[in-house]
């Protein structure tokens, strides 16, 4: 219906209180506190504390061996382990020029939009879950469950793959996965339909977000916000397709973009982004080369002294990982650049003047991972 | 000696004290029973739509839960939190959990099966139900709590505008009936179930024809109308602004824990069994089977039987309106507060002035002529 | 006239959810009764590593050679070997694995240059954390042998010439605690 009018930000006669919204709330799914000053139910000012799951993924790179930090790079998002630990391995490939075979890229990028299917899958569920609706996550996660028994079928494991080594990944797939991937994609599709009659044309939800919490391209500039939110501002830019990495240049698919700055478009671009997720898996499972799955890789790896950067596009935005060595076996400095941060860094702007629920919705239309954001 | 006991409460004028403390002691377990299954009913219907059995670890089909629940929340320590005003903060579970109590001595379950014969029942369950209101917003001011403080101002604001379209929709079934006894207005619904209120307006099957009773033409969308200011009047999903779990962890009843809070979640029950039980008696025609008027008689003459099989039917309307709360709270999102009182003053209430409106004007028609 | 058109199609649309859902309703549920029923466990589960043997001598294939504690980028093996009598290489004697440390990366069993370690398929690990996490994955490798109805191998065990099992005296350099 209608947008609350934005009430005087900053206006020294208004009698207000402050929230703390977290750090153990349900909306914020983690441990993220954000501090709302509020007049009544309107935000005057919302401050975002993260902090609280401080884990030094960062300063573990410095270390230990590049091998070593493998593990840790499923765990800064958890949602998007794959990409995360495509990201690390990139960056060391790409500064040790480790060759990749083409059966690996396949299967990294199979996985990768696999797991960018599953983190978009709890994204939306999650987001539903905020708006009080409790039925779709559960949907959400019956796909998603397809999604990782796939995965644990080659990896081993269901949320911490750690599955991309240097030069290739761990162990190869089999046929079976392949199958079960071509399977899995016309099943998608039909709970897609499903999911744009339950929950996309709902009147209610598009109330909730229809032109609720307002990012411009501009605002995304300024904060360096990116992945799903940059693109539902208007702005074409994926990795993918701008710098693209490992194999994605041989794949036909597009990139969703949204002029409408809204959380509507935020959600549209995800739910886009499922569907051309999988147009990129059908292509992929299609012409999955035979050969080897690991490359050459030397037994001790030292980086040669420099600084590398590698960007991958993640669930959530664009992650960039740079690995300054000085020649020794642990680096000198990893550092990584987070798509929630920069998301994050927005809230407080963007929620300015808005009421209480609609900032929750704002916040669940960033899809934060708290872990990700504090690394 | 016994048998003059019992013949002493059994005659005038005692037989209706004793009537009316019977019926109170049965809507007590009622109420209980209901607020205590339903939340299992809740449960399982939730399990069911997300694909999942729901509780079964408990008994069969998870049938010992709400008991293993209540023994729970009854072993559990009451607290009120420090500087809360703890006389409202205690008064306020009572006050919520009261009214339905009441309500319910009015409502006619089957031929004659209810506890006071009110000739303005109707009144008084709309006078008690407005209660409720009240108790949360007592409860969420006197948990000193913020968020408890906003669920409090929200339920307020709630309240007040969907009791307006509410009570516009009642007075429309006033003046189509001509009481506020809700046993009278079960009986004018007689016959079919082209007779009950929901459908009466459209065409009178008694020989009148086209609004002839005069009832109103857009008596579906009154039905409507009275059951979503049912669900907001309750605090049902999608208009839970009082709990609204993931904007106000949990509203007005952050602060309360142990049967505190049972208290709060049972008159949450009892007060959808309210609602459901006058939408049902309003506009789907109480105990009447809606099976012609042969059926209908034969209710009415059968005595106990027919009794027991009306309060069959009323039960089996209810309880599907009751599921229908339950399905609709589990496919919905909440509505934004804003949303929810723009539905209300921008819709709900034009629609039911309109409809109040037509009525008066086609009760008054048929006259003129 | 829009709010007209707009309240219409919105009801149309909860109308549709309600259908949705009600469907999914009496559909049968895909949960999965866990501790009643289980699924099966993908072959390549990734649990906590337990010690391989050769089939045929029932001998731990480890020797002690410690790259899987150098690799493990957690520090939770520890593990200790002696050279047994009679025989050419060391063999392990105790392998502790501290499962709390664990963050199952599997690099240990890429980097053991002898395929002495796998992956088990246990993943119902619940307890108090000093009954299981600390973990003797020797005593796990004769238990298991023995429940196949072997003699475990005993690296302790006098050799057939009859030299003497004396404490393990670490002949050959033994690195036990690692950086």
């Amino acid at each position: 219906m209608n947008i609350p009018q934005l009430i005087p930000v900053g206006d020294p006669s208004a009698e207000t209180f402050t929230i703390n919204l977290g750090p153990q709330h349900p909306a914020t799914h983690g441990v993220l506190r954000v501090k709302l000053e509020m007049d009544g139910e309107f935000i005057v000012n919302a401050q975002p504390v993260p902090g609280y799951i401080h884990r030094m993924h960062e300063k573990m790179g410095e270390n230990r061996t590049y091998a070593q930090y493998l593990p840790n790079t499923s765990r800064i998002d958890y949602l998007s382990a794959m990409t995360y630990t495509h990201a690390f391995v990139g960056a060391v490939e790409k500064a040790a020029k480790i060759e990749v075979p083409l059966r690996a890229e396949y299967i990294r990028v199979i996985t990768s939009e696999l797991n960018r299917i599953s983190s978009h899958l709890v994204g939306w569920g999650a987001w539903i879950m905020d708006l009080g609706g409790f039925t779709p996550i559960l949907y959400a996660f019956d796909d998603r469950e397809k999604i990782l028994d796939l995965l644990e079928a080659i990896t081993g494991s269901r949320l911490t793959y750690c599955y991309y080594r240097f030069g290739g990944v761990c162990d190869d797939v089999d046929q079976t996965f392949i199958d079960g991937c071509k399977a899995f994609v016309p099943y998608m599709r039909e709970r897609m339909k499903m999911y744009k009659k339950l929950v996309t044309g709902n009147i209610i939800f598009r109330k909730r977000v229809e032109g609720i919490g307002p990012i411009s391209a501009e605002m995304c500039r300024k904060y360096g916000a990116c992945g799903p939110v940059l693109r539902g501002s208007g702005v074409n830019y994926d990795v993918r397709k701008a710098e693209p990495y490992s194999i994605y240049n041989q794949f036909d698919f597009d990139i969703p973009v949204y002029q409408e700055c809204d959380s509507l478009a935020r959600y549209l671009v995800r739910m886009d982004e499922i569907e051309q997720s999988l147009r990129i898996i059908e292509q992929a499972c299609a012409k999955i080369p035979e050969g080897p799955f690991q490359g050459k890789v030397p037994r001790i790896l030292k980086l040669p002294v420099g600084d590398t950067c590698f960007a991958t596009e993640c669930g959530r935005g664009r992650l960039l990982v740079r690995i300054t060595s000085d020649g020794k076996e642990e680096a000198y400095r990893i550092r990584l650049r987070t798509p929630c941060f920069t998301n994050l860094s927005l809230f407080e702007e963007a929620s300015q003047g808005m009421m209480l629920a609609d900032a929750i919705s704002l916040m669940a239309s960033l899809d934060l991972v708290i872990p990700d954001i504090d690394r | 000696m016994i048998e003059s006991i019992f013949k002493f409460f059994t005659t005038e004028p005692y037989w209706t004290l004793t009537r009316s403390i019977l019926y109170l002691v049965g809507i007590c377990i009622f109420v209980a029973a209901n607020a205590a299954y339903l939340v299992w009913v809740e449960r399982k219907g939730a399990g069911r739509f997300q694909r999942r059995p729901g509780p079964t670890e408990s008994g069969p089909w998870g049938l010992l839960q709400p008991p293993a629940d209540g023994i729970k929340l009854l072993a559990k320590q009451l607290m009120a939190p420090p500087g809360s005003d703890k006389i409202l903060f205690w008064a306020a579970p009572l006050m919520v959990i009261a009214p339905p109590l009441v309500c319910l001595a009015a409502i006619p379950f089957g031929n004659n099966v209810l506890a006071r014969d009110l000739n303005i029942g109707l009144l008084m369950v709309f006078s008690f139900g407005s209660i409720n209101v009240m108790a949360l917003m007592l409860g969420g001011w006197a948990s000193r709590n913020k968020y408890a403080i906003i669920s409090a101002a929200r339920v307020v604001s709630q309240n007040v505008a969907y009791e307006i379209p509410m009570l516009l929709v009642v007075i429309t079934i006033i003046m189509v009936t001509g009481t506020m006894n809700l046993q009278e207005i079960i009986v004018q619904q007689a016959g079919g179930f082209w007779n009950w209120n929901i459908l009466r307006g459209i065409w009178d099957f008694s020989g009148g024809g086209w609004g002839h009773i005069g009832g109103n033409l857009l008596a579906p969308v009154t039905f409507l109308i009275f059951y979503i200011c049912m669900l907001a009047e309750t605090n049902r999903a999608p208009f839970d602004m009082a709990e609204a779990e993931s904007e106000l962890v949990a509203g007005a009843f952050t602060e309360y824990g142990g049967m505190g809070f049972g208290v709060f979640f049972m008159a949450e029950y009892a007060n959808i069994v309210v609602g459901c039980a006058l939408a049902t008696i309003l506009f789907l025609g109480g105990w009447q089977s809606g099976l012609g008027s042969g059926f209908g008689t034969l209710l009415t003459s059968w005595g106990v039987i027919g009794t027991v099989i009306g309060v069959g039917f009323f039960f089996a309307k209810m309880y599907f309106l009751i599921f229908s709360v339950v399905w609709i709270r589990w496919t919905f999102p909440r509505t934004q507060f804003y949303g929810l009182l723009n539905l209300s003053w921008k819709i709900l209430i034009p629609i039911s002035l309109f409809t109040l409106l037509l009525t008066s004007v086609l009760l008054k028609l048929p006259r003129l002529f | 006239m829009n709010l007209v058109t707009e309240t219409f199609s919105g009801f149309l649309s909860l109308i549709t959810g309600l259908r949705i859902t009600i469907k999914q309703f009496f559909s049968p549920t895909i949960t999965t009764h866990y501790p009643h029923q289980t699924l099966p466990i993908a072959k390549k589960f990734r649990g906590h590593i337990e010690l391989k043997w050769n089939e045929e001598t029932g001998k731990p294939n480890c020797t002690a050679c410690n790259i899987c504690a150098k690799a493990c980028p957690s520090d939770c093996i520890v593990l200790d070997g002696i050279k047994p009598a009679g025989e050419k290489g060391k063999t392990v004697t105790s392998y502790k694995l501290d499962y709390t440390l664990c963050s199952l990366c599997s690099l240990c069993v890429e980097a053991c240059p002898f395929d002495a370690i796998q992956h088990s398929n246990r993943y119902n690990l619940a307890s108090v954390p000093n009954q299981w996490a600390n973990m003797d994955l020797v005593q796990r490798y004769k238990d298991q042998v023995t429940r196949v109805g072997k003699t475990p191998y005993d690296p302790y065990a006098p050799a057939p010439a009859a030299a003497p099992a004396a404490e393990p005296a670490a002949p050959a350099p033994a690195p036990t605690a690692q950086p």
